[in-house]
Formats: C-alpha cells, structure tokens, sequence
C-alpha cells in the first residue's frame, strides 16, 4: 500500500494514491504529464506541480479546450493524464472525449476525480452519476472503476503503460484497503472477492466495499452471496457475468444511475447468454442534496439496501 | 529520411507556379470525387484549396513514407467536412496513391466523409465536428515546447465554425502560453451552411477578436499564392506569439455559378454542372 495515505480512522481517499502514483510514474518517465482544469488541489497534483511545474498544463475553467489539448499533447509524444471532476470531463467535453479522444483512438488517460455522489451536498451539477452510461458505448475507452487505492494505483500504472485511451473513476469516498487475492489488474478479468451460490453481487468502486459488508449480513440469514469485483467496464469481463448468473440470482450495485451503468451491460449480458432473475442497485434519478452517506442511505446502497435486494432477486427464481 | 517540403527545392515564380498547379488540381480533384460520390462540400473545398496547396508544397515539413515523423509539421483540418480538398492534397502530396480517391465516401471506403487518422496516413486527428481541431492543435504546439522541437502546427477552420465556443477556450490557451510555432488559418470565405455569418452570427471584426486573444493577426487574400506563401512560410521563430492567418477567401472559388452561393456548402453537381465547371478550372 505505498501509495496511499491513510486517513485517522484507516480509511483511504483515492486520490492521494492516484497522485503519488502519478509523481511516482513521471519521475521515471518524462513523457508523462498531467492536464488539469484549473483542478490541480481537487486532484491533489500539487506535489506534481511543485515537482514538475512545465508538466503541469493547467488550461483553466475550459474542459473542451482540456480534452482536445490532451490529444494534442499525446500527438506531440507526451502522456497526458487529464484530471478534472468527473461530471465536468464526461459531462462538459464529451464530444471532445468521444471524436479526439476514443474515435481518434489516442494516447490520452482521462481521470475523472470524485465520480458518483462524490459532492454530495453540491447537488445533481456536480454529481457524476451519469458518467458510465455515456462513456460505456465509446469504442477503444478503456474504462475502470477502481475501489481502493492499491486498485487506484494498478489502473494508473495500466494506463501509463497501455497504449490508448483510458478513463478511471478516482473516489473521494474514504475506503478501507481491501484484501486483494492478485497482484496486479489485468484488462476485462474481475476478481471474485467472496464465493458464494445462492445470488451474485456484482458491484465496483465504492460500492464494493458496500457489497462485501451485505454479504456477511446475508452470511448472517443463511444466505450464500458471491461477490465479484466489476472493476473493468470496458473491456467487460462477459464470461465472469454468465458465470454469476450460474447462481440463479444477480444484482448489480453502483454508484451511479441505475441506467446505462454496470447495471445495463450486466443486463444486456444476461438478457443475450443466461436470464436470470435481477436487480440494479443505485441511483434513479437525479439526487437532492445531503452529504454522501446520507445520500448512499436514502437510496439504499447501504449493506442492508444490497441484501434487501439479493433477497428479492433470490425470491424471484424461478 | 529527413523531412523536408514536398517537390524539389524551388523558389520564387516557380514556387507559385507550383503552388498554383497544385491548387488547381485540387480543385479539379475535388470536384471529381464530389460528382461521382453525389456527396461532399465543395463550395468549402475550393476556399481552402489555395491554403492547402501552400502549406504542402511551399511550407510544410513532412515525409508521406514516414507520416509520423516526430518532427513533422502537423496540419489539422479543422474544417473536417471539407475532405475533397483535404484528401486531394494528402493524395497529391504522396501519402495515398491518387487512385483511391475514386472511393470516396463509397462503403466501407477509408475516405469518410470526415477524415479519420486511423485510417489513412497524413491525418492527425479524427475532425468533422466543428470547433475541435484548435485546441488538439494547442497541445501539439505545447507539446513541441516541453520537448523543445522546432516543429510547426498549422490548423485551418472554417469562419462560421468560430461561433463554436471551443475555439476561443484554444484561443485564450494559445495566446496565454505564446505558442509561436502555432498557425490558425481562418478560412474567411463569409458564407456558413445557411446564410452569411454576419448575418447569422457575426465574427467581425475578427482580426480584433484575435488579438485580444494574444494572436498576431495577418489579413490577406486567401487565393493569393505569393501573399500565402509569404505569410505562411515566414520563419516564426522571432515571434513571441501565435499566428492568426485570416484567409479572405471566395467560397467555391474558381467556377463562376458556385462563388459566393450558399447552396453549394454541400450542393452536388449534374452531369452538365460538372462539365461546365471542369471547362473552367484550367
């Protein structure tokens, strides 16, 4: 865990590892750089700036000029890593990350800072809760939504050394480091975090955590929950999803809308290879305000709101 | 294989007379492809033919064997719709062979509609909507600097794709970072796909607008070979500022019943149309 700074209470914020990997992959290799939106302290690259002030391309409030300048600087040979909140990249210069970006296929890692309901009290313009249902039909975008910091620090290191383009959520959420089986992320391979036969949750980034701490509640009735790390969306580990539907039930858990996320290319998957009785787990609609975990309550992506929803998928086999 | 402009070294009167064989073969090119594909924009084509044929055979730095030579000259097409020029001049410039122009816009062709770089070689970014090429063309330009190569940028757009706001956030970066070795041109041909742009969303005065943006501003004719070349060929190192080329153009340039007429931003020509139009292109 060297890249990640612990929080008091053992939690971690995954930005500190996505920076410190940064600083770590551009002292070994010039050609990584970093292209921000006047976001250098929400993305935590002071440490990079401080170190590499050239390397630091700050273009301002202006994400379609960021967008386009990354391809542009991966044109030239450089390794832009452009940073911003993920609502503003995804949102703000879609067009330009769909036509400069995974259309043109370039050299450009996208890293959208504090993704879901990251903002909580800030309300739906900040919240990027949309983000994977707009990224996920892009061909060549990598897409990872990592949930710790050792993940955060393996998808950034992926991306430096893929050649193409990329987007990683990286959370705000504190998380604790969990036990990682593998020692490194392999492209559309999840991991299986928990065996179990009886239903099948299928969740990523903060939401794991979520989804580890239901299935020791549904552990608690009886209940045998597997619980499958979603961290690649793209490319979309299609056979670990058939495979989950082996146990008769699935459900999906995000943090983001419920539609056009995990919960859609989980869909879409069964619907063509293995229906099985399912359920999404996530946001409807756009949410009000409140901090994050009192949002993460109201809507039920909550330990108890998962295992409400395992039951009723189980409920519904055939 | 060192880089070096298309042709063997000329100058003078025989630089323009290339030039100008070179504009006028792309106009007949272009016209050709849009005539069989019944497809295309050739009003915009022949604006921008002059400015093409200038940049590949009197200015730009390139070799079509190696077209991703690290140190080449990038010219972005801002103006993606207007791909019979672009393609013309790729063709004629060497970087695919001139037969594969006869596929343009067909099925499955390489030759969209809008240029894609993963396609044929010459291209460097995948435009078509407007107002993306300039801040692509920013990070190339800031690029070159952090690794201090002598390489220029060049990109083209259109007049009426300046009301994208996309342009002005570029703009506002490339006259922040004194990117010298960065060339706009703006092909001014004052017409958009509808209307007139001063009469749909004026842009003037444009030479304004980019000097406040930190530009140094040339106004010329955008038909005028010599002029072209002087401006464009001239050595960017003393300036301490990018480079803002307004290009007063005629759109459809060169054929008597398509200048200055809005219907043929993308209009198609008959068989008599064509004819006629071949007969004064010469």
């Amino acid at each position: 865990m060297s890249a990640a700074t612990k929080t008091n209470a053992g939690l971690y914020d995954c930005r500190d590892a996505f920076s410190k990997t940064l600083e770590a992959l551009a002292e070994a290799d010039e050609r990584v750089v970093a292209v921000v939106n006047d976001s250098v302290g929400s993305s935590k690259l002071g440490g990079f700036k401080k170190r590499w002030p050239e390397r630091l391309v700050n273009v301002g409030i202006a994400e379609q000029n960021m967008v386009g300048v990354g391809a542009g600087l991966a044109n030239g040979g450089r390794i832009p890593f452009v940073s911003c909140a993920s609502c503003f990249l995804t949102g703000r210069a879609l067009e330009q990350v769909k036509a400069d970006v995974a259309y043109s296929n370039t050299n450009v890692k996208l890293c959208g800072q504090s993704p879901g309901i990251g903002y909580g009290e800030l309300g739906p313009t900040h919240h990027s809760i949309e983000d994977l249902a707009w990224l996920r039909p892009l061909a060549n975008l990598v897409t990872i939504v990592p949930s710790d910091p050792w993940e955060t620090e393996q998808a950034i290191r992926f991306a430096a050394a893929y050649e193409g383009p990329v987007f990683i959520r990286v959370s705000r959420y504190p998380v604790p480091a969990l036990d990682h089986k593998i020692d490194r992320i392999e492209p559309g391979k999840t991991e299986v975090m928990r065996e179990g036969t009886d239903v099948a949750i299928l969740a990523n980034g903060v939401m794991l955590h979520k989804a580890l701490r239901a299935a020791e509640v549904l552990a608690e009735s009886g209940v045998s929950a597997r619980v499958v790390n979603m961290v690649w969306m793209n490319p979309l580990d299609v056979e670990a999803i058939v495979d989950a539907a082996g146990t008769g039930a699935v459900v999906t858990v995000e943090e983001a809308s419920v539609r056009g996320g995990l919960g859609g290319a989980v869909a879409e998957t069964l619907a063509l290879r293995r229906p099985v009785p399912m359920e999404m787990v996530g946001f409807p609609g756009f949410v009000p305000t409140g901090t994050v975990d009192f949002l993460f309550d109201h809507f039920g992506l909550t330990a108890a709101g998962i295992a409400a929803a395992a039951r009723k998928a189980i409920s519904r086999k055939g | 294989m060192s880089l070096s402009t298309a042709s063997a070294p000329v100058s003078g009167a025989d630089r323009i007379d290339l030039v100008r064989a070179k504009a006028l073969n792309i106009r007949r090119s272009a016209f050709t492809m849009v005539h069989e594909a019944q497809l295309g924009h050739p009003g915009g084509d022949f604006s921008a033919a002059d400015i093409l044929a200038t940049l590949y055979f009197g200015v730009m730095r390139y070799d079509p064997d190696e077209p991703r030579h690290a140190d080449r000259d990038r010219f972005i097409m801002s103006k993606g719709h207007c791909t019979g020029a672009f393609y013309s001049v790729l063709a004629q410039a060497g970087f695919f062979p001139e037969a594969q122009l006869k596929t343009y816009m067909q099925p499955l062709s390489k030759l969209n509609g809008h240029p894609n770089r993963n396609y044929l070689p010459g291209i460097e970014t995948n435009t078509g909507p407007l107002g993306h090429g300039l801040p692509v063309a920013v990070g190339i330009a800031i690029a070159g600097k952090l690794t201090a190569k002598d390489y220029r940028t060049f990109v083209l757009t259109g007049d009426g794709e300046l009301q994208e706001g996309s342009n002005w956030e570029a703009a506002m970066a490339a006259g922040h970072r004194k990117l010298n070795r960065l060339t706009v041109i703006v092909d001014r041909n004052r017409l958009q796909q509808g209307d007139r742009t001063e009469a749909t969303n004026a842009l003037d005065p444009l030479d304004d607008k980019w000097r406040a943006f930190g530009f140094h501003v040339e106004m010329i004719d955008g038909h005028d070979h010599a002029a072209l070349l002087d401006v464009l060929g001239a050595d960017p190192s003393g300036r301490d500022k990018p480079l803002c080329v307004i290009a007063n153009t005629i759109k459809g340039k060169g054929v008597s019943f398509m200048e200055d007429n809005v219907s043929w931003h993308h209009g198609v020509p008959t068989d008599e149309q064509f004819a006629q139009a071949i007969k004064e292109l010469i």
